[in-house]
């Protein structure tokens, strides 16, 4: 990791919501929806960020690109404190945020070419008359033909649609993409076209990646870190190989078994953990892990405080008493 | 064994040249496109392929449920134990419904019904389909709610559906589907909503029923992984068309088609060495609106097919036992 100057850092974040209850709509308690997370994201690198439904990934994706503020820690950008501060000018333009539905993320009354214009004309980077030429450029980048410029974002396909969304993206030439569920809903073709691109466009534009996805095999495929998110907490981090070989933690086995392997030949035992990921709302008062499987070592982990330890070069898991 | 006899012994179901149109605002669209395909005694069949192949609306079928008037079967039979399903009258359909075929969707909310109780909804499976009083459904209720894992069973049968997770409202709905022991499960991506610790609870949950009480499944998915981890015969479907379709093992072990080649090839796996370029399938699946009658995977299959191939469609082929393709000449890797 030393090698790659570092472009983000992460400490001790902290996304809690407000939930409001009784007529009143008082705030009776908060969702933890992310808790104590910390990470380091180096230039031109991808890292993978994994887990279930609900367990924070795009809350943390939103707090980084400032569309939701932390209730505590800090995100560096560049060594600049971005957390709870009014986002500076060159932020806005170095990260941007690439969503899943790109259906619903587009504006579907403007032509493409007015899409992409957009933030051009927000940032007022490029002259007016110079504008179209790097539409052009942008859509030359992400496959498209530069006749799609005057279509609407329906008349695409979802492939097409989220190869526009990439280009929006990159239009103000970011050196950060948060890419939240970037291919969940595409079909199998189709999604290797866009993973394609999006490592094409890394190498040769030297982006950093912060990408989400639910999907283990897409992160292993094309990132260099690996984050597995559990209830808020990021339980286990590393480089993808060695998340991938070595797993230390519960349920990044769990994670990585219960996934289904395209090929008949090889009949392996899965391992079924029972049970659904809790509430962040009610959180379990120990490892929210140990209290899902029903581990016989739960009750020690009450009252415990869980931090990250590093069991080998930047290879680091949330260490508890009992599964590790 | 003669090859004709063992189709009549070991044939749950046998979809036949099944055609399904649709009436839209453009006109006639053909959804289903001659469809054929058998579901064996005991066994899983997969149907596999991309968004807006058919899959949903050859499950419709089978269960009769296309929507009205829009839906039309325009030609086909399905041979269910021997019985054409498309002959039976709405009675006959409803009781094979539910009691002899089960059906699961994907989203179980769909499938339940917002306002009534677990227990109210699987009793009256119970109730519809059986010879028992109320008090008997109840009970059966609750067996059946443990037997699909549900911890608490007495407790959850007063329960609502948004009382209880995803994971827990799609047991409910296999339960509902699997009460009345059907002989045949049709399943249409019942894991896809889940995540994945949870739909690898579901997939061992669905098999080991299956297992208890001998049912043949059909289950419908976009995920190759499933597929293999699931099913003894998979059928690929394109465009409204079944191009190929074969033993689970010989499928991905020697896949033909270039279609199946291409979906195999353009997953990212696990045990693929990382940041290599993923294979691809150029363009995208066509519409529904300017099918041509001909192979309908010309346009992406790289490369150029004479008029006469994009004209006539090439008969179904058997390459090896149980291993069909559609025979186009310029699609095929034999
Ligand atoms: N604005 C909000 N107000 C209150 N709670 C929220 C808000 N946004 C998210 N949450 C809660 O925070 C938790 C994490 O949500 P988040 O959307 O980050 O999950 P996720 O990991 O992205 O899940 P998915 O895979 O389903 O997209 C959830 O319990 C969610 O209900
Ligand atoms: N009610 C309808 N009216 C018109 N066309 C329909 C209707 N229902 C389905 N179709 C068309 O029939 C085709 C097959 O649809 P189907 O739902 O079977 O696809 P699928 O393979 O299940 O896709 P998915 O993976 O997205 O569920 C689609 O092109 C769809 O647009
Ligand atoms: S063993 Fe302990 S720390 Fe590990 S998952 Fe179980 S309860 Fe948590
Ligand atoms: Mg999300
Ligand atoms: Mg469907």
């Amino acid at each position: 990791m030393n090698a790659h100057e570092e472009l983000v850092r992460i400490t001790n974040l902290r996304v809690h919501f407000p939930v409001r209850g009784g007529i009143f709509r008082r705030a009776v308690g908060s969702c933890k929806a992310v808790d104590q997370v910390s990470l380091v994201l180096g230039k031109g690198q991808t890292l993978g960020l994994v887990g279930e439904s609900g367990c924070g990934k795009s809350t943390l994706a939103k707090t980084v690109v400032k569309l939701v503020e932390p209730t505590s820690g800090s995100i560096k950008f560049k060594n600049q404190e971005i957390a709870g501060k009014r986002a500076q000018n060159n932020f806005r333009q170095n990260v941007q945020m690439v969503f899943q539905d790109p259906a619903e993320s587009l504006n579907s009354r403007m032509t493409v070419g007015a899409i992409l214009e957009e933030p051009l004309e927000i940032h007022k980077l490029v002259e007016k008359n110079l504008r179209s030429k790097r539409v052009v450029e942008l859509l030359e980048q992400v496959g498209l033909p530069a006749s799609a410029a005057d279509r609407y974002p329906f008349e695409f396909s979802g492939g097409q649609r989220q190869r526009i969304g990439i280009a929006r993206a990159l239009a103000l030439q970011p050196e950060l993409l948060v890419l939240d569920e970037p291919v969940s809903a595409l079909d199998v073709s189709v999604q290797s076209q866009v993973l394609n691109l999006l490592m094409d466009l890394q190498s040769k534009l030297g982006l950093t990646y912060l990408l989400i996805a639910h999907d283990l095999a897409v992160v292993k495929h094309v990132a260099d870190i690996i984050a597995v998110m559990y209830l808020g907490k990021i339980v286990e981090i590393g480089p993808a190989e060695e998340i991938y070989l070595n797993p230390i933690h519960a349920y990044t086995k769990a994670l990585i078994s219960a996934i289904p392997i395209p090929d008949p030949t090889k009949k392996r035992k899965r391992v079924i953990i029972p049970g659904d990921v809790p509430s962040p709302i009610d959180p379990p008062k120990g490892c929210a892990f140990g209290h899902r499987v029903g581990a016989s070592l739960y009750p020690k982990s009450v009252g415990m405080k869980f931090n990250m330890e590093e069991i080998s070069t930047g290879h680091s898991v949330l260490h508890c008493p009992c599964c590790i | 064994m003669q090859k004709g006899e063992r189709m009549k012994t070991d044939t749950l179901l046998d979809v036949k040249g099944l055609s399904v149109s649709f009436e839209t605002d453009e006109g006639h669209v053909q959804a289903l496109d001659s469809v054929d395909f058998q579901v064996r005694l005991g066994q899983t069949l997969g149907l596999v392929g991309e968004s807006g192949c058919g899959k949903s609306v050859t499950a419709l079928s089978i269960m009769r449920l296309l929507p009205k008037p829009m839906g039309k079967i325009t030609s086909g039979r399905i041979d269910f134990q021997g019985q054409d399903l498309l002959e039976l009258s709405p009675d006959g359909m409803r009781q094979v419904r539910g009691n002899e075929i089960g059906m699961i969707f994907q989203e179980p909310m769909n499938a339940l019904n917002p306002v009534r109780t677990i227990g109210d909804q699987l009793s009256e499976v119970f109730l519809l389909h059986q010879e028992i009083g109320a008090k008997d459904a109840w009970l059966k209720s609750v067996e059946m709610l443990n037997d699909v894992g549900i911890p608490a069973p007495d407790v959850r049968v007063f329960e609502y559906p948004h009382q209880l997770s995803g994971g827990m409202r799609q047991r409910v709905v296999i339960a509902m589907a699997l009460a009345c022991r059907p002989k045949l499960v049709i399943a249409d991506e019942p894991t896809t909503a889940l995540d994945v610790t949870v739909q690898a609870q579901i997939l061992d949950l669905l098999q080991t029923l299956q297992k208890q009480l001998g049912s043949s499944v059909l289950l419908i998915t976009h995920d190759l992984g499933v597929i293999a981890e699931t099913c003894d015969e998979v059928c690929v479907m394109y465009a409204g068309r079944v191009v190929e379709r074969a033993p689970t093992v010989e499928l991905f072990a020697n896949p033909i088609h270039a279609y199946t080649r291409g979906l195999l090839s353009s997953i990212p796996r696990l045990d693929r060495t990382p940041k290599t370029k993923l294979a691809t399938i150029d363009g995208m699946v066509p519409s529904l609106s300017d099918l041509n009658e001909g192979c309908r995977f010309a346009p992406r299959s790289g490369k150029v097919h004479p008029q006469n191939l994009l004209d006539q469609r090439s008969p179904l082929k058997e390459v090896s036992e149980g291993h069909w393709v559609e025979s186009c000449p310029l699609c095929l890797n034999l």
